[in-house]
């Protein structure tokens, strides 16, 4: 936003180069795509999230506490690296004056080799630098193993955490919330937290005991140089908050922008074959162009930002080295500087402000996991679904008789979508649902299978109530196939067996044979073993729904529940798919959302719903006579065919029809 | 060897009209180089003749010296930096242009056996591990050369004897952290799979939720999740135990050196062979190293890869376009709409054709309907058309002309297609009905909308056409989809229509509408249908009835009924809800009296 108001100002003075009017062209265009809400930005820092995402380290208490202690060994071992070299320096080469430390390593040399000279001294402190390298090597080894186990379990153990979770909501919740954007939770919200817990999180703890140690040994070795390096904090503090201020800003512009590219590129793809038949590939080419511009400039953008921060941190450490130089020629007067310590200064202060430039580095992945795990937490807190009440008992096997006592339900508080549904089954009956889409029917076959807990009144199967058994005893006993024929990747064995995992190859062969599937299974090129694809895309629409009828029958439930697919099929498929249906529903309790003739026609009742009521039940004679919804509704659907040959609208043919 | 050269020269192509950034980057960096190999050399003599004098004059200038060029150095890092960026993302932007708009030129044979996933997984992480290399990365790596050669050069001018000791662990650090990249970056894309392969599991059970729980089966799902979770988790937690094996021992090759240094150093120091600003100076260049090595392995990877990467981009954008158009191609201006199909044969290379000896003609204003089994021909042969496929032998006339002979944008400017599946795109409702004619007014738009039998339902919605459609807007039902595609095929008012009436998951009264708003677009149009209903090949002035690529049957509905044939049979099979319903007529009719 400031490069834009940046951009203004010069503009006033100058007039626009044409190549700036392209710009600012682009990104008026722009504005009015990228999303109106701005994406939750959130803190860099919220202690409430930062708790309970710590809680998630409980487990692993013992080692995170081992590779905090490696780590303030290391950070100490690796500190003290240009201390020995001072002493090396100072005591082995210089033979500066002694101090309390040199007096020891003078005793501790004598004790054990009897030898005091420089070239002994000098020895000492370079084996004292390897085993200090050694140390440092060996304990930084330990602990990134240490934290590789830690950090990708916790990863795992939320992924997995989530996971879980959102397998027991409600089919309510997933109706509001597309997969693509539950997918992008588990995957993009969960990897911003791992990247977080393993690389940021250790890499800050690290670089603030390393810090504090330098701090410590600076001023050990001379207080003066060590104030003068104090100094500069303030300058780079400062350099580092406008960074962060400004980075996230333009990170998110850049962010937003590849997102709206990739976004219309896909549709580009996917669409391809419109935008050819209209011949719009010069004018979708432009808008791609602007897309990609667009964020082009945003990337100029902010690497313009990262290419003042990087070289501004890397001018103060050469600004810190001038003063120590420089400041150091005040105190070679007072000559109270050895050649070691300002060796072992500039060799400091090189590393002095590595905390603050990986601060302001990790402030956007900060920023970034707060809102993850905001985002993640959110879900996590979201209510599952009913749970069985704490007496539930199994259901025992039933025969299929389902009553609906004065049964009420709403999805929300005030807007009821079924009301005094009143409705006894005895075994064995065909029940068709027929009426408008949203009349209640698709919801009246799900309280069944108890998805969603009725508000008033009451469901019995076999007289027991099915609020008091627990859920996946009933859901067993029923056998439901929806409209959108789901097939899992995997072959077509693995789907039929879907439906009862431990039943045999002989099972699963008679089962699909009763569908009359068996015959286009065995055309395959594998047989069973053939796979039935992403989402079965190997598989013809009505293959895949003889494939669910299979899956249905093989789960031999007692009640059956059918969303019949409206997706036009091949006639002859049709035929099949219309065997397939009375094989599965000979002898059992079924309910069926119908939308073919020869469904309703055959069912023993048939149940005409409108705005949430039962408006009319009977068969399907009694309801023609009638003359009631149902009868305009089947006039509707099924008169036009064979009457419309002379064009005539369908209003009119229906009057005809009836004055006959 | 050769051909990957060949990949490396392409890709520095693409910076050639950037010379001049490519220069000022260049240049940049190679005086950030120059600073930082010039540093230690004033701190040493800053020690020498400095603090041994103890004259702090030699003290403060070195100092001023080091802030004066600190800040040319902060002037040419911001160069180097910025350019070498900038280079990055120019060079990702005229890429990601050259393939758009190449794919777009691609045939429909193409697209066929493209996967859409594929495509976009090319054109967005292959880029960006290319772009990646090709700017900044390569002048990482120059740097890191350059910096490598120069430390080791100053090294050696300041104690050839000392610098050939010291620098005895660098050749082993090379070796290690190109040993190392090389064992971490198959283990990554390993990982890269594995994560691909949980969120396949996890999407396909979120996605089949329902089917999930009508079966109860979530312990099955959990299951087969843990399988995949777990297996990630050991792939990664061995990824990262390699990583802890050498990235520490890196370091401590480092300390080696300088271990060395002063273990051989010092005591020429003591003995005044060498003087202690010297030492100071082989330990920085030292230090130095510590970055560019480490950054070495890296970045030689990071090539590896970007020519990998580009060889996947550039397959896309050298694939040739198998239909293209004749330097002297006709443009098409007014078109009658006289359709000819003389012999025509069409398939893929080595596979049985799709369509053989396929002849026809449609005349202006006549309603051709097509039917037969799935697999047939007849979208293919619909898509001959406007030539998004090119026969293999025979001929497809336009008003006479070979369709090969015009070019393709004109030729489709004349043809309007409502297609299956009918595609919206993330955009507004108006502009999705304006798609073929961008310049249509916003009367226009409403009249092809009503004519659609889409207006009311577009009113009906807060912001009307300007709504929008898709993820950030309205989703449409099946029926209001295709009532959209048909408004945008009307829009266009082509002289050639054609029509896929296959509708799927549309309910009862949108069929109707739907009816009504196709009888409407075929009005004075040459009219090419790709029947499923009856009443639709009722009204049709001429069936084709497709067999296996072959045209088996021709002639209006009466006249292929009473042939008996293929057409017959598919007849018998659909009437069946019909001939219930005739029944039923007569059974009301007898109740109402």
């Amino acid at each position: 936003m400031t490069r834009a108001n940046g951009h203004n100002k010069r503009e006033k003075k100058e007039s626009l180069s044409p190549e700036e009017k392209r710009r600012r062209e682009r990104e008026a265009k722009i504005q009015d795509l990228l999303p109106d809400e701005d994406e939750a930005l959130g803190k860099a820092y919220d202690s409430r999230l930062f708790r309970r995402l710590m809680h998630y380290n409980e487990p692993y208490k013992q080692k995170l506490i081992a590779a905090i202690i490696l780590m303030a060994i290391s950070s100490l071992l690796g500190v003290s690296i240009p201390w020995i070299i001072r002493r090396v320096i100072d005591f082995g080469v210089s033979g500066q004056e002694a101090d309390q430390i040199q007096i020891w390593t003078l005793s501790l040399l004598e004790t054990f080799f009897g030898s005091t000279d420089q070239m002994a001294i000098l020895r000492f402190w370079t084996i004292v630098l390897i085993l200090a390298a050694a140390g440092e090597w060996l304990t930084n080894r330990a602990r990134i193993s240490l934290m590789a186990f830690v950090g990708t379990r916790i990863v795992a153990d939320i992924r997995s955490q989530l996971f879980r979770h959102l397998h027991t909501l409600t089919l309510n919740f997933y109706n509001n919330y597309s997969v693509g954007r539950l997918m992008s939770r588990l995957i993009s919200d969960v990897g911003v937290l791992q990247d977080f817990i393993t690389w940021s999180l250790t890499g800050l703890a690290r670089a603030t005991f390393t810090l504090l140690g330098i701090v410590v040994a600076m001023l050990a070795m001379n207080w003066r140089l060590t104030l003068v390096t104090f100094a500069l904090l303030p300058i780079m503090v400062f350099i580092a908050n406008y960074w962060a201020s400004h980075v996230r800003e333009a990170y998110r512009a850049t962010r937003q922008r590849h997102s709206l590219m990739n976004g219309y590129l896909n549709e580009s793809i996917t669409g391809i074959r419109v935008t050819k038949s209209f011949t719009r590939e010069q004018r979708n080419f432009n808008h791609f162009r602007d897309l990609n511009g667009s964020y082009f400039d945003a990337n100029v953008d902010a690497s313009r930002l990262a290419a003042i921060f990087f070289p501004g941190v890397d001018f103060m450490g050469s600004l810190a080295t001038a003063l120590v130089v420089g400041v150091g020629g005040w105190l070679v007067l007072g000559e109270s500087l050895t050649a070691g310590t300002l060796i072992a200064f500039v060799l400091y202060v090189d590393r002095f402000f590595e905390p603050i430039r990986e601060l302001a580095q990790r402030y956007n992945t900060f920023q970034a996991t707060m809102a993850s795990s905001e985002r993640i937490f959110r879900l996590l807190d979201t209510d599952p679904d009913m749970s069985d009440p704490p007496d539930a008992r199994d259901l025992p096997s039933v025969e299929g008789r389902v009553d609906f006592n004065h049964v009420y339900f709403s999805y929300k508080d005030d807007e009821p979508v079924l009301q005094d549904i009143d409705l006894h089954v005895l075994p064995g009956e065909r029940v068709a649902l027929v009426g408008e889409t949203g009349a209640g029917k698709s919801t009246m076959i799900r309280l069944i299978a108890r998805f969603f807990d009725i508000d008033r009144g009451q469901l019995l199967i076999d007289g027991y109530d099915v609020d008091e058994v627990t859920r996946r005893s009933l859901r067993r006993q029923l056998g439901i196939v929806l409209q959108d024929t789901f097939l899992f990747s995997g072959t077509i064995r693995d789907n039929i067996r879907y439906g009862r995992l431990d039943a045999t190859e002989e099972e699963i062969i008679a089962t699909a044979k009763a569908v009359g599937a068996h015959e286009f299974i065995m055309r395959a090129p594998e047989g069973y073993d053939t796979d039935a694809g992403e989402n079965g895309v190997n598989l013809s629409v009505g293959q895949r729904q003889m494939i669910s009828f299979a899956r249905a029958l093989l789960a031999d439930p007692r009640i059956l529940i059918l969303d019949e697919a409206t997706s036009s099929v091949d006639t002859a498929t049709e035929k099949h798919i219309q065997k397939a249906l009375d094989r599965l529903m000979e002898g059992r309790t079924s309910f069926v959302i119908a939308h073919r003739l020869s469904t309703i026609v055959s069912a023993d009742k048939i149940v005409v719903m409108d705005q949430g009521r039962i408006v009319e039940m009977g068969t399907h004679e009694e309801l023609l006579t009638e003359g009631g919804r149902y009868y305009d509704l089947y006039t509707m659907q099924w008169a036009e065919a064979p009457e419309s040959e002379a064009g005539v609208p369908e209003a009119e043919q229906a009057t005809s029809f009836s004055s006959n | 060897m050769d051909n990957r050269m060949a990949v490396y020269g392409r890709l520095t192509g693409y910076l050639k009209p950037y010379w001049k950034e490519l220069l000022i980057g260049y240049g940049a960096m190679l005086a950030v180089t120059l600073f930082n190999l010039y540093v230690p050399q004033i701190i040493k003599d800053a020690i020498d003749e400095g603090l041994r004098a103890g004259e702090a004059r030699a003290l403060f200038i070195a100092g001023g010296i080091i802030l004066v060029l600190a800040l040319i150095r902060g002037v040419a890092g911001f160069a180097q930096r910025f350019y070498g960026q900038w280079l990055t993302h120019r060079f990702s932007y005229d890429i990601r242009n050259e393939f758009y708009q190449h794919m777009q030129s691609l045939p429909f044979s193409f697209h066929d056996q493209s996967q859409t996933g594929d495509l976009m997984s090319r054109v967005t992480s292959d880029i960006s591990e290319t772009e990646r290399f090709i700017g900044i990365g390569l002048m990482d790596l120059v740097s890191a050369l350059l910096l490598l050669v120069g430390v080791i050069v100053v090294m050696l001018l300041e104690s050839m004897q000392l610098a050939l000791i010291a620098l005895l662990p660098i050749p082993i650090l090379v070796v290690a952290t190109i040993r190392f990249g090389n064992t971490v970056r198959p283990r990554f894309k390993e990982i890269q799979e594995q994560m691909g392969q949980l969120s396949n599991a996890m999407q396909e059970s979120l996605t089949g939720i329902r089917v999930v729980k009508a079966f109860a089966q979530e312990p099955y799902e959990l299951e087969k999740f843990d399988e995949q979770n777990e297996a990630w988790f050991e792939q990664r937690y061995n990824l990262i135990q390699i990583w802890a094996n050498n990235w520490p021992f890196f370091t401590f090759l480092l300390a080696i050196s300088i271990f060395l240094l002063l273990w051989f150093g010092a005591p020429m120091a003591l003995r005044g062979e060498l003087t202690v600003g010297t030492l100071f100076a082989m330990i920085s260049y030292v230090l130095m190293l510590n970055g560019p090595v480490q950054r070495l392995g890296f970045l030689v990877n990071l090539a590896a890869t970007a020519g990998a990467s580009a060889t996947r981009a550039f397959e896309i954008i050298d694939t040739p376009d198998t239909i293209p158009e004749k330097p002297n191609a006709l443009v098409l201006d007014a078109v009658r709409g006289d359709v000819v199909f003389e012999d025509v044969t069409f398939g893929y290379a080595d596979e049985r054709p799709i369509l053989e000896d396929v002849s026809f003609h449609a005349t202006p204003d006549q309603t051709t309907a097509l039917i037969g089994p799935t697999g047939s021909g007849k979208s293919t042969l619909v898509n001959l058309i406007p030539r998004f496929y090119d026969v293999n032998a025979g001929r497809v006339l336009i008003d006479g002309h070979d369709v090969r002979d015009v070019t393709k944008a004109s030729l489709r400017d004349h043809i309007g297609m409502v297609l299956q599946d009918s595609f919206l795109f993330s955009s507004t409702i108006a502009e999705n009905i304006a798609y073929g004619t961008p310049e249509a007014s916003r009367e226009e738009i409403e009249e092809a909308a009503r004519a659609a039998r889409a207006h009311e339902f577009i009113m009906s919605f807060p912001e009307g056409y300007d709504t929008r459609v898709g993820e950030r807007g309205v989703t449409l039902s099946g029926g209001q989809k295709q009532r959209i595609a048909i408004a945008r095929a009307l829009l266009t008012d082509p002289e050639i229509l054609i029509l896929d009436d296959s509708l799927s998951n549309v309910d009862t009264e949108t069929e109707h509408l739907i009816q009504q708003a196709l009888a409407v677009l075929m009005e004075g149009r040459t009219t090419f249908i790709i029947a499923q209903r009856l009443v639709t090949l009722k009204n049709a002035d001429h069936i084709l009835v497709l067999d296996d690529g072959h045209i088996v049957e021709r002639g209006t509905h009466e006249e292929l009924l009473a042939q008996g044939g293929l057409y017959k049979e598919i007849y018998d099979l659909q009437l069946k809800d019909q001939e219930e319903f005739m029944e039923l007529q007569e059974k009301l009719t007898t109740a109402g009296d």
